[in-house]
């Protein structure tokens, strides 16, 4: 029952393997800190390289990183209820940087304050640029699905890119 | 029903400004001198008419009770501008941004709740850099906040802990000098809210304790977060209350519980059933306050309602475990004083700290370059990140690995070091408190027996 440390060294060479790099942050006015442990271990297991940059990231400091690692894909995880508001402003910011434009970008987490009603935010969030959104716990099932479908290769796909989700936990 | 004795709303004559409220170490302690536990919620609400109808509640709740400012994120980051636009476009803030409201329309506020002279209220934040703050609330009539260097910075920040320390000590510099009596209570017994063995958790307390002392301050509490197992709990508080006495004895002290702080039981049931230990936790530890968590933990920021439930609640559990003592209960009563292995390894930290520097300000910023103090599973850059601790099979909280901390290095048998960390039992530990009151809670069919003084998950240990 005892596990050992959480942070291990991201696993060498992800992408050879199929893997993503992906960068993993919170948004500006967020600390909490366990949920990105999470993700970054989930993600380590499923063969990608993770960038953990951890809580109180400014929009400046993530579209820094964003170009100072060239992620594969962003996933941003707030749960202290300013998500939906942190997160319009921050993707406003990306998406307005023409070489971040189409990066894709997830979020998820607790984005409002108000439990079981915070689904309502998935469609604005979507709106304001995100690729995909998932709500708190039910969120995870289909995270892992659209990790799975993002890692397929989409070149020959000829519409627009992979269509906009935003997944509350109900089958889709 | 409203049991804090009256206290002058002016304070001493000495005092540099006026209080709105009553003084709340003084409040704490007057409750303490007739026996009652105060019980307080963590509560904020961003516009006024939410505020001040949350305070009115706590103010007549059936218990108790000192009053609460939550203040919100951006608050706590510095982004006023932010609060501001989202109360200018109606948007939910996850609490009451003091700043972007303004000192008068706080004053007015509390003016409003009109219990000045026998409610005392204390300001919440999170904020490693807090002088704005603390400014704010002494210009809104305030004398209480909560926090400290290492506690408002490793858990809440990217701020570096030397500007943390600095701005801590101008902060409480500024808060003593200001109101005569003025509180500080330190965030230090929570430490990231889980998984954090109670030695360090009670070194932490008591060091910012000190911290605050050096810089002025003659009110303080102490903290310490409930964890995952009673006996364990009984033990840090004991310890926490012998060092408080040994180190801070010339202040007014005293110490406050903070119901659990990690992952949250989902259940109502198994919620209220996790409040209630925490209540006979205090009542049987001496301890003079509590913060109570409510069973929307797990989903949402609590309303007025589920505040005022979980105080009500908390009361009438402290009140039946009032005669309780921690021998009545199958613990030995010189452990329970603090001489036990959590007194132990607290004070071998706060030793080492305090020899490596007079200023304590200093001393804390060497201890955590040199990984010894060293905080499990936090991120922030100037944490050492070598320790690891883990839920033993006897629901105890233990390193798994203590890094430079100078503590006895642990058998190799419990480190399993090599080995990463599944996705999968990282959750499980986690979720290890919420697992155990949510199976308790799905088990029992629901009936009208009336409830027992003793609740039923305690009774198990
Ligand atoms: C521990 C904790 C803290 C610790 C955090 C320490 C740290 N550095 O991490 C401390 C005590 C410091 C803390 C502080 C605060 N907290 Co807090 N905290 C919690 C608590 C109790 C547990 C969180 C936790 O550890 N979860 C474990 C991790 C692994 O899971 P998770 O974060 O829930 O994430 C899961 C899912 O959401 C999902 N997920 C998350 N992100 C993403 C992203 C993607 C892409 C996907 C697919 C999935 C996903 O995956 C995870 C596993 O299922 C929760 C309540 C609860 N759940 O019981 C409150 C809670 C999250 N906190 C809350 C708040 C508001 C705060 C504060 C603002 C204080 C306040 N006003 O009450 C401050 C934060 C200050 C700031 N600047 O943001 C609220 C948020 C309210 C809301 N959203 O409606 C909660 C829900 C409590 C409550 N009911 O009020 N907190």
């Amino acid at each position: 029952m005892y596990p050992p440390a959480p942070t291990g060294d991201a696993l060498p060479d992800a992408r050879q393997g199929g893997g993503q790099r992906v960068l993993v942050s919170s948004v500006s006015s967020d600390s909490h800190t366990w949920n990105l442990v999470f993700l970054q271990l989930m993600l380590e297991e499923l063969g990608h390289e993770v960038i953990n940059i951890g809580s109180c990231v400014p929009d400046d400091l993530l579209i820094a990183e964003c170009r100072r690692t060239s992620p594969d894909m962003v996933v941003i995880s707030s749960v202290n209820g300013h998500g939906h508001l942190d997160g319009r402003r921050l993707i406003a910011r990306l998406r307005a940087e023409p070489d971040l434009s189409a990066l894709p970008v997830v979020i998820g987490g607790k984005l409002g304050t108000r439990g079981a009603q915070n689904r309502a935010h998935g469609p604005e969030l979507i709106a304001a640029g995100f690729d995909a959104v998932f709500e708190d716990t039910a969120g995870v099932a289909p995270f892992r699905r659209y990790l799975e479908d993002a890692a397929r290769p989409v070149l020959e796909s000829a519409g627009p890119a992979r269509p906009a989700l935003a997944a509350t936990g109900d089958p889709r | 029903m409203k049991t804090v004795p009256a206290l002058p709303a002016g304070g001493p004559s000495a005092t540099v400004r006026r209080r709105a409220t009553a003084p709340f170490g003084a409040a704490v302690a007057a409750a303490a001198a007739v026996g009652r536990l105060v019980v307080q919620p963590r509560m904020g609400f961003p516009d006024v008419p939410g505020m001040q109808a949350g305070l009115q509640a706590v103010h007549a709740a059936d218990a108790t009770t000192v009053g609460t400012i939550t203040l919100d994120s951006y608050t706590r980051v510095g982004d006023h501008a932010s609060a501001r636009k989202a109360l200018d476009d109606g948007s939910d803030l996850n609490g009451f941004p003091i700043v972007a409201h303004g000192a008068g329309t706080t004053r007015r506020m509390i003016g409003a709740v009109g219990a000045s002279a026998d409610f005392a209220i204390q300001v919440r934040h999170g904020s490693p850099l807090p002088l704005g703050i603390v400014q704010a609330l002494l210009d809104a009539g305030l004398d209480a906040t909560e926090g400290g260097p290492v506690s408002y910075c490793l858990p809440y920040s990217r701020t570096p802990l030397a500007r943390a320390v600095d701005a801590w000590a101008d902060s409480c510099e500024l808060l003593a000098d200001q109101v005569e009596g003025a509180h500080l209570e330190s965030f230090g017994g929570c430490m990231l809210g889980q998984l954090c063995p109670p030695g360090l958790l009670v070194a932490l307390s008591l060091l910012e304790g000190i911290f605050f002392r050096q810089h002025g301050l003659r009110s303080v509490s102490l903290s310490y977060a409930q964890g995952t197992s009673f006996g364990q709990d009984v033990d840090a508080i004991g310890a926490l209350r012998r060092l408080a006495g040994e180190f801070l004895g010339d202040l007014q002290w005293h110490v406050v519980l903070y119901t659990y702080m990690g992952v949250f039981p989902r259940t109502p049931a198994g919620a209220l059933s996790l409040l209630r230990d925490s209540a006979v936790l205090a009542a049987v530890t001496g301890t003079e306050r509590m913060i109570v968590k409510t069973p929307a933990e797990a989903h949402r920021i609590p309303t007025v309602a589920d505040n005022i439930q979980a105080l009500e609640e908390a009361a009438r559990s402290a009140e039946a475990a009032a005669g309780l003592s921690p021998g009545l209960l199958g613990l030995d009563a010189g452990t329970a004083r603090g001489d036990n292995p959590v007194y132990a390894e607290a004070r071998a930290l706060v030793d080492a700290v305090l020899h490596l520097d007079a200023d304590v300000g200093k001393a804390l910023l060497q201890a955590f370059a040199k990984g010894y103090l060293d905080v499990p599973y936090c991120l922030h850059a100037d944490n050492a990140q070598r320790s690891r601790s883990g839920i033993a099979p006897d629901g105890t909280l233990q390193w798994l690995s203590v890094g430079s901390m100078p503590l006895p290095p642990l058998n190799a048998a419990s480190g399993t070091g090599a080995q990463r960390l599944r996705a999968d039992d990282f959750l499980d530990m986690l979720s290890y408190v919420q697992r155990r009151y949510d199976d308790a809670a799905l088990e029992e069919l629901p009936t009208d027996t009336p409830r027992t003084p003793l609740p039923t998950s305690l009774a198990k240990d």
